[in-house]
């Protein structure tokens, strides 16, 4: 019966959802549909309970293994640990699309609750109205083509196909939900500049509402994509943590939108100027996550996400994106000329410089985009087979990320509406200064690769150009720095972490050591100062695998052992599938990443084993996290405080 | 109502991506090129359903379909009476049984009938590797030499059929 009901649960938030579209979008000033004003948010609490109800239908049916349900029995198994068991509900497609509008409906929610107190009421409910028609369209999706709850009789099976071994893995638990949340969050800066459209008018009050959205997805988005990133790098056992994949990007382009957009509205919130373009990103951001979502789930590129696909998804997917994006881009088309913009002067103020970040982050974007689908369309044209790699990414990316990284430091500093303070400019002069000489010093006495002697000074100059914006402000008095809002050290700590992840890339990149070889019980190898020792291996039983677990001891040269790894090789009992459990050695430095690979002789001593020393790759992630705690504290900056600030400026 | 031309740049540029997104759509689902393309099957010996041994040379000699299948395989379902048909119209169709358990195939075949002249039992999955599997189902076209000349990625469906196996296997049938 379970599965009945969640079926029927699903069936009844798609009316609701469509309920919601329709009164949200009928809605209007005139007295005579205030009424819709009113029932609107009671459709989308009734569409998220539906919805959470539906959904913890399946997850009660992962729970207590009920094969029945072909979902169920292709993705879990009755020796799948619980936590797992719960997390499979969004490991496969099915699953992850209900997850997906289970998420929508949420924020939907949130919107009706927090928007009438921060715009009109009559704004937020048409803000509803175009959440609900893009919660319609998933729901549609999902009952036509990917439903969750279909029964497999009567032939159930008596055991599950088990979960992917790769997403049985802490690290991959959280990593999905937090990217939908990003992903989706993004509706509803979506859905504000589809209003803003719709009426004409798009205020500084509307800007601030919108950033704030924007900045909570953006947080979730960056949180996924930095522990997407994590679990790729010790999962998989090659020590990669970026491989320019396919679905790795269609994460990565609504970030660096959503970025640009989060820096745009500023100038909206401020100076009123930019109108068309922050609508223009905030339709950009929500298409790239439906593109994304398209790519992954249609099959139409062949990426290590994807299998044998349903072409029938990728038709209904293709004609939503059709829909929702051609359709909003039709409205920017027709509406944007009621967008006006007060005149904004040019020359070497803020509202240029946001631009120029904007224009770099949207040519890295599209550079990306070009990148992921040129093997598409060149399939289409002529029918050649290629995939594009990492070196046309990197050679395109990385320049553009140390041109954003060179206008970054003046930032901060930089003045609405005029050029530099007076007082800067020399400061400014020395710390360009100070960053060249440590780039020179990098290169031509450290004998540093230029890239990452150019990456570490550029971070320098950072650094120092958000010093001197401190200091402009509080001439570093302790009274003046505490009135600072939150928002402000929040921007603050984001740029640092761009600083930190940059630096990390580099370094990781350039000074890695990577060794493939074979070893013999109690053989050692010396590595970057350390000493590895391979002191045992002996079989491991865990709850639905067995394992092959080496024991190596790690040291400084001529110094007591500092550390025992215990890497391992595991076979996935259900499936069949081995897969190499790396043991790693962490700190802020360095990382020392042992994976087991094959055994290379019958009596079982002799392994060939993969040890990589990889410093600064924490930093990678640290960064991530930096940026992630900078958005939190400016979600939850006063705004009266910021009225105060800016003494000078 | 005034539009500017400028304005209007983003939603062209939108429109001939979703074509390119479209055509990818109808290419890629269907053909992923096989590196085996116009080369003879890999070898093999594997147990057949009556667990005698079955190797690639049993295959050889007429022009046939080879369809990787399994019984958790949800498309396989919605394969497997197209499957009948072809078979109850002549079209030669080996079977290469993916990952699966034996007693499951059986019962598979017994209820739903049987397409299959023979189907070898890959239960460790290393034939497929062979062959470039990639994910159940996938058919593959051999002529009468044994050599593979088309590959399938996905169902087999009557348009698939249609158009593309059935006019490849007629000529095969003339070489």
């Amino acid at each position: 019966m379970i599965p009945e009901i969640g079926h029927l649960a699903l069936i009844i938030a798609l009316i609701f959802a469509f309920l919601q579209a329709g009164s949200g979008l009928l809605s209007s000033d005139r007295a005579k549909r205030t009424w819709l004003t009113g029932v609107t948010p009671a459709f989308a609490f009734g569409q998220t309970f539906f919805l959470l109800f539906s959904y913890l239908a399946l997850t009660y049916l992962f729970v207590n293994n009920d094969f029945s349900v072909a979902y169920v029995a292709n993705h879990s198994n009755t020796q799948l640990p619980i936590y797992y068991r719960i997390s499979a509900v969004w490991g496969a497609h099915e699953g992850s699309l209900l997850l997906w509008v289970l998420i929508l409906s949420l924020w939907s929610t949130c919107v009706a609750w927090q928007l009438p107190k921060q715009l009109s009421k009559s704004v937020a409910t048409q803000v509803l109205g175009v959440l609900g028609s893009i919660s319609t369209g998933f729901l549609l999706f999902i009952l036509w083509t990917s439903n969750p709850f279909l029964r497999l009789l009567p032939f159930s099976p008596e055991q599950g196909r088990d979960l992917n071994p790769l997403l049985q893995d802490p690290g991959l638990i959280m990593h999905p939900p937090m990217l939908y949340m990003g992903y989706v969050g993004f509706a509803v800066a979506f859905a504000l500049a589809i209003v803003a459209l719709w009426r004409g008018e798009l205020e500084r009050a509307w800007a601030q509402a919108a950033r704030t959205w924007t900045l909570v997805a953006w947080l979730f988005l960056t949180l996924g994509i930095t522990l997407g990133s994590w679990w790729a790098y010790y999962e998989l056992g090659w020590g990669g943590w970026w491989f320019w994949d396919p679905v790795e990007n269609a994460s990565l382009l609504p970030w660096l939108v959503g970025t640009a957009l989060l820096h745009s509205l500023l100038t909206v919130s401020s100076q009123g100027i930019f109108k068309r373009w922050v609508s223009l990103l905030a339709i950009a951001a929500f298409s790239l996550s439906l593109l994304g979502t398209f790519l992954v789930r249609s099959g139409v590129l062949t990426s290590v996400h994807a299998f044998a696909n349903d072409p029938e998804r990728g038709v209904f997917i293709l004609i939503l994106l059709g829909v929702v994006v051609g359709g909003s881009l039709l409205l920017y088309a027709t509406r944007a000329h009621c967008l006006t913009s007060p005149e904004c002067s040019l020359g070497l103020s803020r509202e240029t410089l946001i631009l120029t970040n904007n224009s770099l982050l949207v040519i890295a974007c599209a550079t990306v985009l070009l990148g992921t689908i040129y093997p598409l369309i060149l399939d289409a044209m002529s029918q050649v087979k290629l995939s594009v790699g990492a070196p046309y990414f990197n050679r395109l990316f990385v320049p553009l990320a140390w041109l954003l990284m060179l206008i970054l430091a003046v930032g901060p500093v930089s003045r609405w509406r005029q050029s530099f303070h007076v007082a800067v400019k020399p400061l400014l002069w020395s710390a360009m200064g100070v960053s060249v000489l440590i780039f020179l010093i990098n290169v031509f006495v450290l004998q540093l690769f230029w890239q990452v002697a150019l990456t570490i000074a550029l971070g320098i100059w950072v650094v120092l150009g958000s010093t001197i914006a401190v200091w402009l402000r509080t001439q570093f008095h302790w009274q003046a720095m505490k009135h600072l809002s939150l928002r402000y050290y929040g921007m603050l700590l984001a740029h640092l972490g761009v600083v930190v992840t940059a630096v990390g890339v580099a370094v990781v990149s350039f000074y890695s050591i990577e060794r493939d070889v074979r070893m013999q019980v109690d053989d050692s190898l010396a590595l970057a100062g350390y000493v590895v020792t391979f002191k045992d291996v002996t079989p491991y039983q865990g709850a639905n695998y067995k394992s092959t677990r080496g024991q190596f001891t790690l040291q400084l040269k001529d110094k007591p052992v500092s550390a025992y790894l215990f890497p391992e090789k595991r076979v996935y009992l259900a499936q069949g599938m081995p897969l190499a459990e790396t043991a790693i050695d962490a700190n802020l430095w360095r990382d020392i990443y042992i994976a087991l690979g094959e055994p290379l002789d019958n009596t079982g001593e002799t392994w060939a084993v993969r040890v990589y020393y990889k410093p600064l790759v924490r930093w990678l992630w640290l960064g991530g996290l930096l940026m992630v705690a900078g958005a939190i504290l400016s979600v939850f900056s006063k705004k009266k405080k910021e009225q105060h600030e800016n003494p000078l400026v | 109502m005034k539009i500017r031309w400028f304005n209007t740049l983003p939603v062209i540029i939108f429109i001939a991506l979703l074509l390119c997104l479209w055509l990818g759509l109808g290419r890629d689902t269907n053909l992923l090129p096989s590196a085996l393309l116009e080369k003879p099957m890999p070898v093999f010996t594997l147990p057949d359903l009556n667990n005698q041994p079955l190797s690639e040379k049993q295959w050889q000699g007429k022009v046939a379909l080879v369809n990787i299948w399994a019984t958790w395989c949800l498309p396989c379902r919605t394969e497997h009476p197209i499957l009948l048909k072809l078979a109850e119209q002549g079209v030669t169709i080996y079977g290469l049984n993916y990952k699966d358990d034996y007693q499951d195939a059986l019962l598979w075949l017994n209820q739903r009938g049987n397409p299959y002249q023979s189907v070898a039992r890959d239960v460790g999955g290393l034939v497929a590797i062979d062959w470039g599997v990639y994910g159940v189902p996938e058919t593959f076209v051999i002529d009468k030499k044994g050599n593979i000349r088309y590959r399938l990625v996905g169902i087999l469906t009557e348009e698939a059929w249609q158009k593309q196996l059935k006019p490849l296997m007629d000529t095969l049938q003339e070489e």
